[in-house]
């Protein structure tokens, strides 16, 4: 049996073929505006490449920078009702204070901030008021709007009042779709919020995005299920995209990040990802990405999911090359995925970095005499300007002075010198599709997030151990291999509100996938 | 003398305030995005040299009291800082010149400029802990034997506190925390009122031009992709403790504080050794292996070891790469009186405080 990973990125559509650990074919097709043609053209092509049948595909996993990049990108969002109960605390910072100005209105700026919430120990701050709740349901259906999120002071605490609200508001408004902060992210009522309204602003693209590949498997006539990859680099299931499309922010990074691990067996490196218009460049610490310790931003929204640090450069095979006087730049501006047309040794008429590249006799791509005419001083300080850029970035991802690799993947990295400063480059195998196989080789996680009552002998340490133990036998139950497990996540809240010395646990172990059948 | 407060400012002074507030405070971010609105409202502060004050003008003590963990879910609001300075006026019967920070460490090195912003009073250059602590008779001006009264307190709901009097500085923080903790463990206060001449004579001078300094060199590190955490320590003259993993956070919020501990395993150098802080709101001890090796008042700050920016004790959590680091505590928290204060003994620790400087 086989499994199949399949990238969807905004240009590319990758997909790669595993048999074990062993990598049997790696292709490339461009994403289209359907998605579903781009992955089903990656998909019989990959199935064509490395022969295999389909009744031997075990498995399916899809990563995707689509809800990201829609962020990014201010596109396929829809607008949302942002209910905070919490009044009378927070009245000067209102719902989206901290976003950038363009997507707040994106998302249609409509805040609403209502009496309500909880106190740390579960006592109520503030009754709800329900009155509200029907007269803000009102103009959600006068405004036709489709999605809201709901988010309450505390509600990690006690989330009685979030589920009244949803409750009230899908009684009010047929077909609304609304998401409970308490499901989305973790103490912080500010990030937790702003990660639920964004998540409310992607249900519909996360419906077409998961129908669509539904759809490009079932012409491939693939009957294997099929998982999307999130932000920690594990599986989950298709459906449970379409209710929580933020857990696949950061699954980009991520895959690109464990694929480079996977290719080439390094545990320590820096990791080096470079796309059309952008490189992302992050640390591997013992085989893993190296995780962001504070907030990340994502379209500018100050979120706390947890996430690769990974810092990006606007330099990728279609950034613009520019000389002005002495100097030349290179980047942000990119043609993007319009190189494979636009670049000069594609016969267009834009000098990119992929020109640069090919005209150093760093790379053989499209047509040389496209680049024959260039003069060798400008390709020359061209050359020591992007290997200025990439060793700044290596710098910056350097934890240490020890001399680590550099991994080089993605379509763009044909850029990148062999040396970087005094670091090796590595450019494994199938470099151009180390996403896919990033997300072929997806983790396996098992999570306990419940409350525990510390009577009876139970101590903290018991409980906290026995709520991994449990996430450990989920994880196993869901095919991961039980030596490979590793904690990731836990947290306890003391519960002081209810009797029992009670505490709420949360605990998440995440390990490789055992082969399927093999 | 008084000198325009630029927004420029608001960051880096938020950057130094956090690593100042050694983990306790709260974090400024919320602060800075409402003194940042105030600006935009057209709101503007402008800071006092402590030596401009006359000996018998009124200084107003405010800070956002309570447990860090609340203040991240139960968001400040301006108004209710500038109410409990106008409560206290209205009591005394008396206008302020100007308002102070309680603690330049963490939020509430913000708080005395939203109620500035909005009242049209200047900010005094000066705190009375020169970091961050969790209880009333932890400051300087504690340490210096003055009157611990009155006190106003302001809750978001229509809830006003006047504590009157009180017998000393622990009856104070019992009093005032019991009021604290009934409201939520979180308000708005404004401590004893100071004259000209305290805040002159005990107050710890200059603070708010240290944490602005301190930002902008941790921004400088930053933008040269230096080291910020050894910027830290060039900067403060501080020293570095341990380098590791976090692996365990145990957190209360108890008695209208946060407290705990947080184990961090041995990276590098320090592989094979577990560091263990203890935390009441700020770090107070730290622990390498069961020994006590660095200890409250010498300032103990948690720190990204990427980044360098400071970690609160409500924020630490499960899997962060951090960096351990001690700088020096301003000198009255080391004299006799002031480790009777804030010692480690004042934390509940039988020990004897020895300075990682010493």
């Amino acid at each position: 049996m086989y499994r199949v990973g399949i990238d969807v990125g905004g240009t590319n559509t990758d997909a790669v073929v595993l048999e074990g650990k062993r990598v049997l074919a790696g292709v490339k097709a461009s994403t289209t505006e359907d998605v579903t043609s781009g992955v089903l053209e990656a998909l019989e092509k990959v199935i064509a490449a490395s022969g295999i049948a389909r009744d031997e595909i075990a498995a399916i996993m899809i990563g995707t920078t689509h809800f990201t990049n829609a962020v990014i990108e201010r596109r396929h969002m829809d607008e949302v009702a942002a209910i905070r109960l919490g009044l009378p605390s927070g009245a000067g910072l209102p719902p989206m204070v901290d976003w950038p100005e363009d997507l707040r209105q994106i998302v249609g700026n409509h805040g609403y901030q209502v009496k309500g919430g909880f106190e740390f120990d579960g006592r109520i701050l503030s009754p709800l008021d329900e009155d509200e709740i029907l007269r803000i349901a009102g103009e959600i259906r006068a405004k036709g709007l489709n999605a809201a999120a709901v988010t309450c002071v505390f509600s990690g605490v006690n989330d009685a009042m979030e589920v009244r609200v949803k409750e009230m508001l899908e009684g009010e408004c047929p077909g609304l779709r609304v998401v409970m902060s308490k499901d989305i992210g973790r103490h912080g009522l500010l990030a937790r919020e702003s990660a639920a309204i964004m998540n409310a602003s992607l249900l519909s693209l996360a419906d077409r995005t998961v129908a669509a590949f539904g759809e490009a498997l079932k012409r491939a006539k693939i009957a294997a299920p099929f998982y999307i990859t999130q932000n920690d680099g594990t599986l989950m299931a298709a459906d449970v995209v379409r209710d929580y499309p933020v857990l696949t922010f950061a699954s980009g990074p991520t895959n690109s990040m464990r694929g480079a691990a996977f290719l080439t067996g390094l545990k320590e490196a820096i990791v080096v990802d470079v796309g059309g218009t952008t490189s992302d460049v992050g640390a591997l610490s013992m085989g893993f990405p190296r995780q962001a310790s504070t907030t990340v931003d994502i379209g500018g929204v100050r979120t706390n999911f947890r996430m690769p640090d990974v810092f990006s450069i606007g330099l990728g095979g279609g950034s613009l090359v520019v000389e002005t006087g002495d100097a030349v730049t290179i980047g942000p501006k990119s043609v993007g995925y319009r190189v494979s047309r636009e670049a000069l040794v594609f016969g267009g008429d834009v000098l990119t970095a992929t020109d640069i590249a090919v005209a150093s006799g760093r790379a053989e791509i499209g047509d040389r005499a496209g680049v024959a005419g260039l003069a060798p001083d400008l390709v020359a300080r061209a050359v020591a300007r992007m290997t200025e850029m990439f060793e700044d970035c290596v710098e910056r991802s350097r934890v240490s002075s020890a001399p680590v690799p550099v991994i080089a993947v993605g379509g763009g990295s044909v850029l990148m010198p062999d040396r970087i400063g005094e670091l090796e480059v590595i450019r494994p195998e199938n470099f151009g599709v180390a996403n896919a196989v990033g997300a072929a080789i997806a983790q396996i996680s098992g999570e306990t997030d419940r409350v525990f009552s510390l009577i009876d002998g139970r101590t903290r340490e018991s409980a906290l151990a026995e709520a991994e133990a449990e996430a450990r036998e989920k994880a196993i139950a869901a095919g991961a291999l039980a030596d490979t497990l590793e904690v990731i996540e836990r947290e306890d809240m003391p519960l002081a509100y209810l009797p029992g010395n009670a505490t709420r646990i949360h605990v998440k172990v995440v390990g490789e996938m055992g082969t399927p059948n093999a | 003398m008084l000198e325009d407060f630029p927004v420029e400012d608001i960051d880096p002074l938020a950057t130094g305030a956090w690593i100042l507030g050694t983990g306790g405070g709260g974090n400024p971010y919320l602060s800075t995005l409402n003194l940042k609105r105030l600006y935009a409202e057209g709101h503007r502060v402008q800071v006092m040299d402590p030596a401009a004050l006359d000996d018998d003008d009124l200084v107003a003590v405010v800070s956002g009291m309570g447990a860090p963990l609340v203040g991240q879910e139960r968001l400040k609001d301006p108004r209710h800082m500038a109410r409990a300075v106008e409560l206290m006026e209205d009591y005394l019967g008396r206008p302020f010149r100007a308002i102070m920070a309680l603690e330049i460490g963490g939020a509430n090195a913000l708080s005395p400029f939203l109620a500035a912003a909005l009242l049209g009073r200047p900010v005094v250059n000066a705190d009375c802990m020169g970091r961050a602590y969790p209880e009333a008779q932890m400051t300087s001006f504690a340490i210096g034997g003055l009157s611990m009264f009155p006190l106003a307190m302001v809750d978001v709901r229509d809830n006003e506190v006047i504590v009157a009097r009180a017998e000393s500085w622990k009856w104070m923080e019992k009093i005032s925390r019991a009021a604290c903790t009934a409201i939520g463990s979180t308000a708005a206060t404004c401590k004893a009122p100071r004259t000209g001449r305290e805040v002159k004579d005990w107050g710890i001078h200059d603070t708010i031009t240290k944490a602005v300094e301190l930002g902008r060199a941790v921004d400088a590190a930053r933008a040269r992709h230096a080291d910020p955490v050894a910027a830290i320590l060039d900067h403060e003259g501080g020293k570095s403790l341990f380098r590791g993993k976090v692996v365990d956070v145990d957190r209360t919020t108890t008695g209208g504080f946060l407290r705990g501990s947080t184990k961090i395993e041995g990276l590098g150098e320090d592989r094979g050794a577990v560091l263990e802080l203890a935390f009441q709101n700020e770090w107070a001890v730290a622990f390498r292996d069961g020994v006590p090796v660095a200890m409250t008042p010498d300032l103990i700050c948690l720190l990204d070891t990427v980044s360098g920016s400071a970690l609160g004790t409500e924020a630490v959590r499960y899997g962060q790469r951090v960096s351990v680091v001690a700088l020096p505590a301003p000198e009255i928290l080391t004299s006799p009186a002031g480790l009777e204060a804030v010692g480690p003994r004042a934390f509940g620790y039988d020990i004897d405080f020895k300075s990682v400087f010493a």
